[in-house]
Order: C-alpha cells, then structure tokens, then sequence
C-alpha cells in the first residue's frame, strides 16, 4: 500500500480496505489552496444552496412536462393495434408453446427464448452481492472494535429474550413458506411465478428463521462456504445448461433434452432445471444481502 | 390533452419518476436519496406493465384453449420488468453498502455535510 502514489486511486483502496484515511491526511503538507468559487463569486453558500435547490425544482418540472407531452402522443392505453404487440409477440404466444414447452409464455420467453438476458441478471446480482461481501464483510482490514461491541451486545440482548411468539411462529411458518417457495420454483413454467420471485420467497423465509433464532442457528446449514458454492455452481450450470443448448437447439437442430407434455410438472425442457437455478442464487442473494447488512457475515 | 386522460398510467408513471427524480436532487439524506431512485425505478415498471396491457385479455399462461395472440397481454414487458427489479435491487444493495462505508469514514449520512468534509480534506492534502 505505500508504494502507491498519494493520489486518488490509494485513497480509495485504502477506502475500500476499511483503513482511517483522515488521519493518514493530517501528516499532509499544509498549502493553503484558493477556495473562491468559480462562478457567481458572490453568493453565500446558502444562496447557493438556495439556488439549487429552486433550480432542481424547476429542472424536474420541465422535465416531466416534457415526458407529459410525450406521453399525450403516445398510442392509446390498452389498444390491441398498438405498435408494441407486433409480430414478435404473437410468435412468442402462437408458437410458444410448441418451441418452448412451457404453458407460462412469460417464463417459456425468459428462458428460452431470451435465457441469455436471464443469465445477465443472475451474473448482476451475483455480482452485486460480491460487491457487497468486499464493502461490507467484517475481516482483519474492515474492522471497528466499537462495532463489534456493539454486536456482541445485541447479540448477547436476545440471547437473553426469550421471544416466545417469534420463535413458536417461525416454527410453524418457516416450513410453509420454504415449501411456498419451492412450489412456485418448481411451478415456474405452469403458473405466475418462477425462480426471481421463488428465490425471493425462500431467501424471506431465511431471514425470518435469522431474526427469531439467531445466526449461529442458520450458521449449522447455511454458512459462507455453501453459499459461495450454490451461488457459483447455479452460475455454472445455467451457463453449461444455456451454452449446451445454444450449441444444439438454439439453431433449429434436435434438442436431446424432450420438451414434455405442455402443463406437466417435467415439461419444458430445459426451463425447469434453469428456474432452479435461479431460485437458488436469488435465495443466497436475498439472505446474503441480510445477514451482510445487519451483522457484516454470512 | 383528452388523450393524456386516456393514457393516465403513463401520466401517472411519468409524474412519478419526476417526484422520484426531485427527491434524489433535493434531499441531502443518502438514503433518501436512494429511496427517491427507487420512486423512479417503480415508476419504470409501471411505465412498461402498461405499455404490455391490452383491454379484455389475460395473462400470457395458456391454461385451457388454444394460444392465440388475440386472448393474452403482451408477454415482453413483463420480462423486461423483471430485467428492472434485478437491477433495481443490485445497484440499491450496492449503493447501500457504500453509504455504510461513507458513514463509517465521515459518521454522517448528510450529503452536504461529507462534501464539506472531503473538502477540507483535500485542502489539508495540498
């Protein structure tokens, strides 16, 4: 770290890393530097709070005349000729069904049809959650003995809480809302649903066994190390999944993988095995998030 | 203007990512801040769940009778609404967990308040 320059890009690494970057600062040279602003000199600060803050109003108001107008020459709401519904969608609800195998058209378009977009959104919100792990995860170089005290004392506070209600409900409605979940998963190609929102269920449910039960208690399932395995293996087996079937199917040759029959639970293809997938790494994302925001550890 | 009465989801939308845009320029609060890109980010999704809607149709899941276009909405909007909430929620967690950093670095969520301390920082630099 000190054989970097003092420029901005140390700074921020140091930043990253959780070190005190003010105090570095202090042993600084001392220059004085001009801070006579450049433009409207004469303007006290407020003024020039002032000014933005009426300027932002304005600019706002403009603004969203301007997308009113526009939007007073848009097609007509709910008009079956309007431009969107082209040729595009009546494909997708024609012959939907036949090249996809999934009697849910939206969930039949998302992963198969466009299963590449789909992976895009996995990879964001693994990357996301990555990102959060680096700000925030607790480790030698992100590290606040005032935090810490602070945690343990909370921790420590409901250790000693009973909290009967919250534990007997959990007890009772965890279970249904993991099932909850894996039903609308593993329904994803028959009715609404599918693995963002399933996943979304599940990682809800996690959260609420965390709050009543603690984390060492999610810990004894649930730790770093499988939740960095079922993100990343779910990354990969749809990207094999999806690179296999752009190899064979996507290009009108014979996909091995059978399609079913359209409104069975093993139908669709590959779309099932993807939605799992999905499900999965949302799930991790979502308790992840949690347990990164509250407590700095998964 | 009659038409503007016509497609009032539109309008609604619209008038929405303008209160959420005003709210991520005026407020110093960061987390108000983001709150405000999230108004705008809802007002996206209900921008695209009513270009997709069509009067007298149903959702695309074909349960019984034939799949023609004239029974469903249109299915794209609803995919790139889901494209949205992902992405919403990434750069929300995202900016989140910086604002933690910035309040660990300077103890104040006021946006005014850090630049005025990144200032006098960069100042005591030179």
């Amino acid at each position: 770290m000190a054989k970097l320059p003092k420029g901005g890009l140390s700074r921020f690494v140091a930043w990253v890393n959780g070190e005190e970057v003010v105090d570095d600062l202090k042993h600084g040279h001392h220059k004085e530097k001009k801070t006579k602003a450049k433009y409207l000199p004469h303007l006290t600060m407020e003024q020039r709070l002032l000014g933005y803050r009426i300027l932002g109003v304005l600019i706002c108001s403009i603004f969203v005349l301007i997308l009113l107008a526009t939007v007073s020459k848009l097609p007509t709401f709910g008009s079956p000729n309007n431009p969107a519904s082209n040729e595009v969608v009546e494909r997708y609800i024609e012959s939907g069904i036949e090249e996809t195998g999934a009697i849910n058209l939206v969930a039949g378009m998302i992963l198969d049809y466009r299963a590449f977009d789909t992976f895009g959104e996995s990879n964001v919100l693994f990357l996301a959650v990555i990102s959060v792990v680096m700000l925030l995860k607790r480790d030698r170089n992100n590290f606040d003995e005032d935090d810490e005290k602070i945690l343990n004392e909370d921790i420590d506070l409901d250790d000693e809480d009973d909290n009967i209600i919250l534990k007997r409900f959990t007890m009772i409605i965890f279970p249904l809302i993991t099932l909850y979940g894996v039903y609308v998963i593993l329904n994803g190609h028959l009715s609404p649903g599918g693995g963002f929102s399933g996943g979304a269920i599940i990682g809800a449910g996690l959260i609420l066994f965390d709050t009543a039960f603690g984390q060492s208690a999610v810990r004894k399932f649930f730790n770093f190390k499988r939740f960095t395995y079922i993100s990343v293996g779910c990354l990969l087996t749809y990207c094999a999944c999806k690179s296999y079937s752009f190899f064979t199917g996507a290009n009108h040759l014979e996909n091995i993988i059978p399609k079913g029959i359209p409104g069975n639970i093993l139908s669709g293809g590959l779309i099932l095995p993807l939605n799992i997938c999905v499900g999965l790494i949302v799930a991790c994302t979502m308790y992840g998030f949690y347990a990164l925001f509250t407590r700095g550890e998964i | 203007m009659e038409h503007l009465m016509h497609n009032y989801y539109e309008a609604a939308a619209v008038i929405l990512f303008g209160i959420g845009f005003m709210n991520l320029l005026l407020q110093s609060n960061l987390i108000k801040k983001f709150i405000g890109l999230n108004i705008m980010d809802t007002a996206v999704y209900l921008f695209l769940a009513a270009k997709g809607f069509i009067y007298g149709r149903v959702a695309p899941i074909v349960t019984s009778g034939e799949a023609v276009i004239e029974r469903f909405v249109n299915p794209v909007p609803s995919g790139l609404v889901l494209t949205g909430i992902v992405v919403s929620v990434s750069v929300t967690a995202f900016s989140l967990a910086l604002i933690i950093r910035l309040y660990k670095v300077y103890h104040t969520f006021d946006m005014d308040e850090i630049m005025k301390l990144a200032r006098e920082e960069e100042k005591r630099e030179y």
